[in-house]
């Protein structure tokens, strides 16, 4: 019996790494110019970087594909987390207002003249990591039901959203107020912005599945993690730092890209496992393919024009996810 | 032995247990008794460290327990909460996290810690559902599994918060029996109790509390007869002539 649970999951890491690897290569090769990849390829073997082929596949497609991999990894993965640590399968970044407190937090980096790169990708950690820390105190202080948070979630989000969209009345000329931007694009990626966001997601997986059998004995509640010894207080802090850290470097590369962060965790609890070590790293791949697949069909779908991501995830991802939620049915007394 | 010297704890400002002092013993099952508010989940909750004490020293085989870790602590005292969540892991899963106390770098669980945990399971008998998710067992089975996780801890003693909340009576039988086994072969056994006839059937001794105090420690047979069961209860506990014991109320 365990060998076969091995097995399948075995088999669910395999499927993950290839759909990850099918959408990366599907991202280099489609996009609203037709370009051969052999072109692109003998572009870089002669050193033509000058070349429309070098160019497009450089400072186009690359970190745009890399881009989609890095939000929908941190994204997944910060979901997974934070479902963990609030105890609460119904929330993610984008429901509970953190990705709305980073989305904040950029507006006003952009309002004071900081376009990407480091100091923008602090922002954003800055505004996630507020945002989840008043939502998480919010509900131990005052003993928020799930239902409750949630709703501490909505209310968060539509404060924080008129927040953002005041200060961008107030400031036109910046580009955070477009729609691109409050339901997630990877239009405007730039290595500026992809390079800071990358450093801090890999880094903050790698401590995260560290810590996986920390995050399963949270989910035994308080008291009981404490008679395991563990410091809940402290590991409560740092899981929310982490999950901030993933969500507020997304933010800043793609805007608020909602969705992803609920979807592929339930996902990977359905078809795969909820222990965390396993979870975890399957989230990592399966939101990383399934965010850059979503992201290039939103370049080919109505080529030589585009939607944004956002958009394409909500048409695939809604029904999946109303799928997987209807044929588990019961199956997750927690949910 | 665990002693608690002159404890006092409480929440905020709000003192609950008033300046405790009573030994638990290992090879013991020691129910704590008391009604709603008294301070029993508090004593136990104390004891472990999850609360501060306003004073007072508690010492295990002699070492002061507040001069430790709180995971050496966890190495030495087990604990299961009455309000427990059920995770959505399966009970080999939880079982092994019974071993988070000896979790060292990388963060992984060893195959000597799958070892302790598979004969935990075989001890409560929960190992024919050792791939079964939790939510998928009945109360019972899943009251055993937390057992089992508790003695994957590995520990002296084990104190537990009302195990027998929501469960029917043959899975209560089950479980006091289950603890009395586990204090026979050593373990150190102290549970919050509700229902005195099981607390007096099944107990080696009893530790009965009122306002945050003790007022009363002893073996069933001591206490059965006391006027202080009465007074605090309002029942009487008689002990029957097949030696258990049974409430005898007007």
């Amino acid at each position: 019996m365990k060998s076969l649970r091995k097995n399948k999951i075995g088999y669910i890491y395999g499927i993950a790494i290839l759909l990850l690897l099918l959408a990366a290569v599907l991202g280099v090769l489609f996009g609203s110019s037709e370009l051969r990849l052999s072109d692109m390829l003998s572009s870089l073997i002669a050193g033509d970087m000058q070349s429309p082929e070098a160019r497009i596949l450089l400072y186009v497609r690359l970190p745009r594909v890399l881009g989609s991999l890095i939000c929908g990894m941190a994204l997944a993965v910060s979901g997974a987390v934070i479902q963990g640590v609030l105890a609460n399968r119904l929330a993610s970044p984008s429901i509970i207002g953190v990705n709305a407190g980073a989305g904040l937090a950029v507006t006003i980096g952009s309002a004071l003249g900081i376009i990407g790169g480091w100091r923008l990708s602090l922002f954003a950690f800055v505004g996630a990591f507020l945002t989840v820390m008043l939502v998480s105190l919010g509900a131990r202080k005052w003993g928020a039901s799930r239902g409750t948070v949630i709703l501490m979630g909505v209310a968060l989000n539509a404060l924080l959203g008129a927040i953002s969209d005041t200060v961008t009345t107030f400031n036109p000329e910046i580009s955070i107020q477009s729609l691109d931007f409050k339901i997630g694009d990877f239009s405007s990626v730039t290595y500026a912005k992809l390079i800071p966001a990358t450093v801090i997601v890999l880094i903050s997986v790698l401590i995260l599945l560290t810590f996986s059998n920390e995050l399963d004995v949270l989910t035994l509640g308080d008291e009981n993690a404490k008679g395991l010894g563990m410091n809940t207080n402290v590991m409560r802090v740092i899981f929310l730092l982490l999950s901030a850290l993933l969500a507020g470097a997304a933010v800043s590369v793609c805007g608020l890209l909602s969705f992803v962060g609920l979807l592929v965790p339930h996902a990977v609890r359905r078809i795969a496992t909820s222990e965390s070590k396993h979870l975890l790293p399957l989230c990592a791949l399966f939101g990383a393919g399934f965010v850059s697949l979503c992201d290039t069909l939103a370049r080919v779908v109505f080529a030589p024009y585009e939607l944004p991501v956002g958009i394409i995830m909500a048409f695939l991802g809604a029904p999946f996810f109303i799928f997987i939620l209807i044929k588990g049915k019961g199956g997750h007394r927690n949910a | 032995m665990l002693e608690l010297n002159r404890i006092s704890a409480g929440y905020g400002k709000q003192t609950v247990l008033d300046g405790i002092s009573v030994d638990f013993e290992k090879g013991k099952l020691t129910s704590i008794i008391g009604v709603n508010g008294c301070g029993k989940s508090t004593l136990l909750k104390a004891i472990l460290g999850i609360l501060s004490l306003s004073s007072g020293e508690i010492f295990i085989d002699g070492e002061n327990l507040l001069t430790i870790s709180r995971n050496e602590i966890a190495k030495k005292i087990a604990y299961l909460s009455q309000g427990k969540n059920i995770p959505d892991m399966t009970v080999e899963q939880m079982v092994l996290h019974g071993r988070f106390p000896y979790l060292s770098y990388p963060r992984r669980y060893s195959s000597h810690d799958r070892e302790v945990a598979i004969k935990a399971m075989e001890t409560v008998g929960v190992a024919e559902f050792a791939h079964k998710p939790l939510y998928s067992l009945s109360g019972g089975m899943r009251q055993n599994a937390y057992i089992a996780m508790a003695l994957a801890q590995d520990t002296d003693y084990i104190l537990l918060d009302e195990p027998t909340t929501y469960l029917d009576i043959a899975h209560q039988l089950e479980l006091m029996r289950l603890l009395k086994q586990l204090s026979d072969n050593g373990k150190g056994i102290v549970t919050v109790m509700h229902d005195l006839p099981l607390a007096f059937d099944f107990s080696d001794t009893l530790t009965v509390m009122n306002n945050g105090g003790i007022i009363a420690c002893g073996t069933p047979s001591e206490l059965c007869n006391l006027p202080i069961i009465e007074d605090i209860f309002g029942v009487k506990i008689k002990q029957m002539q097949d030696g258990m014991y049974s409430y005898q109320y007007q």
